[in-house]
């Protein structure tokens, strides 16, 4: 069920652009590209989702120092109805390209997908990650932002960001896929579409176990864990699912959220980011470059993604939810 | 004095109920709407929201209810005059202005304005 790279693919190069709101993250300073406009220049949200993976993408290939000629496979999804985002931004790159939906989860699963192409021998280069943008998702699961509809304190805030990495062949002073674990798909009957921490977190939490059991670790043998967007509601929840199995507090310190702490203690994102983009970011900045200055020597990666839609939840379905993780290493 | 005073607390109150409504009723921004409209025609229905503006005087007409108290009160009106067809052609008479204000403000704001992901 766990998924043991026997090659160690690596994470070559990782490249985030954000929108405006998101200068006020607490991880602006890794982010590669802050634009003032969150539509890119662009008519539409849509069209400016278009633009933030393209940027991204091209900075990815520019620390690279490589062209989409080099690059064999784009993996990629977003929230949007038929990924037209990404699907259109695959049409600029003219790379090979597989479109993935695991929600916000997509963020893992893009990447895991690349490094079997690249164990298997089928890639020497991918791009790898996913994007969200602010209005064009509020629009597609909730109210177009012109509404103004109110928000509780449970809902969260999707955030405008992409982030994506290369994926190529082992490299001795780059980070390294170890292991993966594929979520399965977990229903504890959540239906409130403005709790969505609430609802990912037993997915999450299954997730952590499944990888910790089979690959006999435990959460200290990490520098880090880090969910993609659960909240602090979500990794509260977390934390208490797994200190029932006895783990003690000084593990769970170890645990953090992507989407908890995105904007810090800014009452006004209410219980933390989220979005395909937020995880993606953090992932694809932040983590990366941790691994370059030397703090993290083993993390394990865990996105999380709620799989509704809004004609799902209009019908009173309940909420299913999915969490895909990645342990990633380097020497 | 006290008219300022009984319409803040009117207005005050069906404001809350609003909020209720959606905080622990979980019911949507739409449904809100709706639920407190007919709840002002069903009052105006038993003659109860014309004390109430007499009463409360803007803290009455300010808020959504008062749009069900006047579509019923328009439509009782010419029902007076016209009978069953009154009912239905009265319902919009007393309205109008304010359908016609919403339509008219409603387009030149989206003339002006772009929507934005703006933070409370």
């Amino acid at each position: 069920m766990v998924i043991v790279f026997q090659t160690k693919p690596a994470l070559l190069a990782g490249a985030a652009a954000v929108g405006p709101l998101e200068a006020r993250s607490v991880f602006r300073s890794y982010f590669d590209i802050v634009a003032d406009d969150e539509r890119f220049q662009e008519k539409t949200n849509e069209q400016g989702q278009r633009r933030l993976i393209t940027n991204t993408c091209q900075h990815v290939m520019d620390k690279a120092k490589i062209k989409n000629l080099d690059v064999d496979y784009f993996l990629s999804g977003d929230l949007i109805n038929q990924m037209t985002p990404t699907n259109f931004a695959a049409r600029e790159l003219a790379v090979s390209f597989i479109g993935m939906f695991s929600a916000c989860a997509t963020s893992i699963s893009s990447v895991i997908v690349a490094g079997l192409l690249t164990e298997l021998g089928a890639s020497k280069l991918a791009i790898a990650g996913a994007s969200s943008q602010h209005n064009a998702t509020e629009r597609q699961f909730r109210y177009p932002v012109d509404y103004g509809a109110q928000k509780p304190a449970t809902a969260q805030w999707t955030v405008t960001a992409a982030g994506y990495a290369l994926v190529g062949q082992y490299q001795p002073d780059f980070p390294y896929m170890v292991a993966a674990t594929v979520g399965k798909v977990i229903d504890y009957h959540e239906t409130d579409p403005f709790h969505m921490g609430g609802a990912m977190a037993p997915a999450a939490y299954d997730t952590i176990k499944r990888h910790l059991q089979h690959r006999k670790q435990k959460i200290s043998d990490y520098d880090m864990v880090m969910t993609g967007d659960l909240g602090k509601i979500g990794l509260k929840l977390v934390k208490a699912m797994l200190a029932e199995d006895g783990i003690k507090n000084d593990e769970l310190q170890l645990i953090r959220d992507a989407g908890a702490e995105f904007y810090g203690d800014d009452q006004a994102f209410q219980a933390g980011a989220s979005g395909a983009g937020c995880s993606a970011a953090v992932y694809y900045s932040y983590v990366l470059s941790q691994f370059m200055t030397g703090r993290f020597k083993r993390v394990l990666l865990v996105a999380t993604g709620a799989l509704l839609s809004p004609l799902s939840y209009q019908q009173g379905e309940t909420i299913p939810c999915t969490a895909h993780a990645i342990e990633i290493a380097m020497n | 004095m006290y008219t300022f005073i009984f319409a803040f607390l009117v207005g005050g109150a069906i404001c809350a109920i609003g909020q209720l409504l959606m905080d622990v009723g979980k019911l949507t921004p739409a449904h809100t709407l709706s639920t407190l409209v007919v709840a002002g025609a069903i009052l105006d229905g038993f003659g109860l929201y014309e004390p109430l503006i007499d009463f409360a005087g803007a803290g009455a007409t300010v808020p959504i209810t008062s749009f069900g108290n006047s579509l019923t009160h328009g439509a009782l009106a010419e029902a007076e005059k016209h009978g069953l067809v009154g009912v239905v052609t009265g319902m919009f008479e007393v309205t109008s202005s304010g359908i016609s204000a919403a339509i008219i403000f409603g387009f030149i704001a989206a003339l002006i304005f772009h929507s934005k992901g703006k933070v409370n």
